[in-house]
């Protein structure tokens, strides 16, 4: 039998090496039931342990204890102190010990009462380096984890969408959880629009909508909804049929349930910037209490850019009064303004000649014929050679599984039978 | 003429015009002509149809003009109804002599009342008989009843009924031709197209007359459905005997016009040419009406002003024409832009200043309609807005090329990925649903 103090005892004498430690694991596994008994006396031995050397025990210790109490330990500024050294010290020990399943259980359930811990002191920002730690050191390539989500919502919160952009660069090919899935998509999208890479935000929130569901959920609504607003801005359009692989939950619930969003893009098609800015005038609080009022506005600027882009394939030259009226900018100096920006940006090519306020529109001055670009269509041909690999091994691998073997060769047989014995069934038996 | 002078009389139209001043129609529709193109029911409806347009137009002179010739001509006939509508559109305005004239509505409904008794009579002694032709020939007189009091509606549905009891291929095609004569009236034009795919399964009885009747009614149903391509072909393939043989519908002028214009909206230059201008027997219809001809040659030789000229003198009149009226304005679009492809289609550079002269219009509003164009993709040209100058714009190909293999990489890139993710989840669902 245990008792507390020899509990202590061991863990104290057990730490120093990575081999007890393992040890350790087993018998903290052991005394489960009875820490769970003793839990109220468990918090004067928790300081008795140095956080760097037995943040894993106390963890142990800790989870046993009931949540009212961990909650006015963690509030205290040491407390939270010690999980973040607590996390720093397992992303440690990840080295020393093979990374067996049960300790990453135990990190998982740590930095999940860590992110709870920060939400609830509202400092978002306290939590974002030691999450990335621990994702970073958690993940196995391609792997999400349950803690993908948690470190970008952290990271929204804490408006770090620089830092929440990084993780969102590594490809992602295995799930464990979809709504992990969902969510981290979803984050993920609202991130890269914070970031302004709309491209990149188009793919992960359309992976939100299309992804295989059974039943409509309120990730993949909210996901459309900004869907839809992304589309308008990246591509100055949006095809209200989804692609056919798409959910048929999807396919049947997601307009009806946008129809304020099918409406906006309806209205930006029509191409008047007068008519798009009085609907969304008029809707102005359902978008607002959607939160997406803001990309709203973006789709309204977005629209004076494509109208302008559009008139740098019509004309060679054109005055700024001329665009300002086909844009339906009130003056020429708006009109400049904004083919400046545009230039800026890189998204068209021209120049204006301020004294007769003329702007002359140039060819795209990429001539395919540089190193840079070579080499980038290079590493292009490479990526998309490793990923069609990737994409042939998946399919073997589908083609051998038993469960798929069984799923389609249940549905072959009722055509077997009647398409392909011409021989009639007496005779085979 | 030479070739040079030619090209140069794109650019001058008013000099190279002179050499052959048409008889343009410039002035009002002559309706007592217009009408004696026509027969039947379709005659009365046409006039109306004028009356109703000129009505809007505040022309009065002509409505009252339409609307004296639609009483005369139903009072030849047995409808009723349509002559009491015509008498309360034509309000007193005529006199006396075109006002109400009860006793003879009183008469004719009396002898029709008479006439459907007889015939009903006739046709029960006819189906308790047995007798099949007869009972489609008392179908047959039924549905001519009904069209000649103005049920259309019944008629149709009584021509139909004859279906049953058809013996002959003669019959089917009977029947056929009235259903459709009766659908053209109402304007269903679906009926129109099943009645005519029908009667031209009955191989065996087509006399050549009877398929450009059905040329005509496809190419009427094709017209209506917006389909000018195919409403060109058909009108292009009725034969010059048709004549005056089928004005209940529609009259040969008509052919060359309906056929003349869809296909000059909808044909390139090679089709518009072996088609239509060098067809022996679609020459024989324009004809009778030399604006088409002439309008069409200039299109294709490319005097645009001339050809536009023309359009622009047709155009009130078309306007009155009952198929033709909602599709004019479109026609009329596709042309001009045809016009206006084929315009710049040769050049590097085009003056927007003489361009426009061509056309006739201004050069702000030639800028207007080329950019329209530029945006479809239709002209792939850019304007200098600065010194008015239209340059064609040779895509790079290279750089086209390259610029598409970058973007296809990155559309296979996305999709693979997100197919594996896809893949992966439903593999995820089905796993989880089996441990259920």
């Amino acid at each position: 039998m245990y008792t507390v103090e020899s509990l202590v005892a061991q863990i104290q004498g057990l730490s120093s090496s990575a081999g007890d430690l393992s040890l350790l694991l087993t018998h903290l596994k052991q005394a489960d039931e009875f820490l769970h008994n003793e839990s109220t006396r468990l918090f004067p031995f928790l300081e008795q342990l140095d956080p760097t050397l037995h943040s894993l025990e106390r963890q142990a210790l800790l989870g046993q204890s009931p949540m009212s109490k961990r909650e006015d330990w963690f509030c205290s500024s040491p407390g939270f102190s010690h999980l973040v050294l607590q996390i720093r010290f397992y992303c440690f020990s990840m080295h020393l010990i093979d990374a067996s399943y049960l300790f990453e259980v135990v990190v998982i359930a740590v930095c999940k009462s860590f992110k709870d811990q920060v939400l609830m002191l509202e400092a978002p920002i306290r939590g974002v380096v030691p999450l990335l730690e621990a994702v970073k050191k958690l993940r196995s390539s391609e792997h999400l984890t349950t803690l993908h989500p948690d470190f970008l919502q952290i990271c929204l919160l804490a408006k770090c969408y620089k830092t929440g952009f990084s993780i969102l660069e590594d490809d992602i090919f295995e799930v464990d959880q979809p709504r992990d899935f969902y969510l981290y998509c979803y984050y993920g999208g609202m991130i890269c629009i914070g970031q302004k890479r709309f491209q990149k935000a188009l793919e992960l929130l359309h992976n939100v909508v299309t992804a295989p569901m059974s039943s409509i959920n309120a990730i993949a609504v909210e996901a459309f909804k900004k869907y839809v607003l992304v589309s308008l801005i990246y591509n100055g359009q949006f095809s209200t049929s989804l692609p056919k692989y798409t959910s048929s939950a999807a396919q049947r619930n997601l307009k009806t349930l946008c129809q304020l969003y099918i409406e906006l893009a309806n209205t930006y098609s029509i191409g008047k910037i007068s008519e798009l800015e009085t609907y969304i005038q008029t809707n102005r609080e359902k978008f607002d209490s959607d939160n997406n009022l803001g990309l709203v506005k973006q789709v309204v600027s977005s629209m004076y850019k494509r109208n302008i882009q559009r008139l740098t394939q019509t004309y060679l030259t054109l005055s700024l009064q001329d665009i300002a009226n086909t844009v339906q900018l009130s003056s020429p100096k708006e009109a400049e303004m904004h083919v400046l920006q545009m230039i800026q940006d890189g998204e068209i090519y021209a120049t204006i000649n301020q004294r007769d306020g003329m702007v002359r529109f140039l060819e795209d001055p990429e001539q395919y014929k540089t190193c840079e670009m070579i080499e980038h269509i290079d590493s292009s041909i490479q990526r998309i050679m490793t990923l069609s690999k990737k994409l042939t091994a998946m399919d073997e691998l589908i083609s051998c599984d038993p469960l798929y073997l069984a799923k389609v060769g249940r549905e072959r047989q009722r055509f077997d039978f009647d398409d392909f014995d011409s021989v009639p069934q007496k005779f085979n038996i | 003429m030479e070739p040079d002078d030619e090209i140069y009389a794109n650019g001058e139209p008013d000099s190279s015009n002179n050499r052959n001043r048409p008889i343009i129609s410039g002035e009002q529709l002559d309706i007592e002509a217009y009408a004696g193109l026509y027969t039947g029911r379709t005659k009365i409806t046409r006039l109306l149809f004028i009356a109703d347009q000129c009505g809007q137009n505040n022309n009065t002179a002509m409505q009252m003009e339409a609307l004296r010739m639609a009483y005369e001509e139903i009072k030849k006939g047995e409808n009723t109804q349509l002559f009491r509508d015509v008498v309360h559109k034509i309000d007193g305005r005529l006199g006396d002599k075109y006002g109400m004239d009860s006793a003879w509505c009183e008469a004719v409904d009396r002898r029709a009342v008479q006439k459907k008794e007889k015939l009903e009579n006739e046709l029960n002694a006819y189906r308790t008989n047995l007798i099949k032709e007869s009972i489609r020939m008392g179908y047959n007189d039924f549905g001519d009843y009904h069209y000649t009091h103005g049920s259309l509606a019944d008629a149709f549905k009584s021509y139909v009924r004859t279906r049953d009891y058809c013996t002959t291929s003669k019959h089917v095609i009977h029947m056929c031709m009235s259903a459709i004569l009766v659908s053209i009236e109402t304007g269903q034009f679906t009926h129109v197209t099943s009645y005519i795919s029908k009667a031209e399964q009955t191989v065996d009885a087509l006399d050549p007359n009877t398929v450009s009747k059905l040329h005509c009614a496809a190419g009427l149903a094709h017209l209506d459905s917006k389909k000018y391509k195919l409403a060109a072909r058909k009108f292009l393939e009725v034969a010059p005997e048709l004549g005056n043989s089928y004005n209940e519908v529609i009259a040969p002028q008509d052919v060359a016009t309906y056929g003349g214009l869809c296909a000059l909206a909808s044909f390139d230059r090679m089709e518009l040419k072996n088609k239509v201008i060098d067809s022996i027997n679609f020459r024989n219809f324009l004809e009778l009406v030399p604006e088409v001809r002439e309008l069409i040659h200039d299109f294709y030789s490319s005097h645009y002003a001339s050809c536009l000229e023309y359009l622009g003198n047709l155009k009130a009149n078309l306007m009155l024409d009952i198929h033709l009226h909602d599709h004019v304005q479109t026609l009329y679009d596709q042309i001009r832009n045809k016009a206006l492809i084929q315009y710049t289609h040769p050049f590097v550079s085009v003056d927007l200043h003489v361009m426009a002269n061509a056309f006739k219009t201004t050069v702000a509003g030639l800028e207007k309609e080329l950019e329209a164009l530029i945006t479809d993709n239709q002209i792939q040209a850019r304007i200098d807005s600065h010194n008015k100058i239209l340059y064609a714009r040779h895509a790079d190909q290279r750089n086209a090329t390259f610029q598409r293999v970058l973007q296809t990489g990155n559309e296979f890139d996305r999709d693979v990925r997100a197919m594996l993710l896809r893949a992966n989840l439903i593999k995820l669902e089905y796993k989880a649903s089996r441990k259920l």
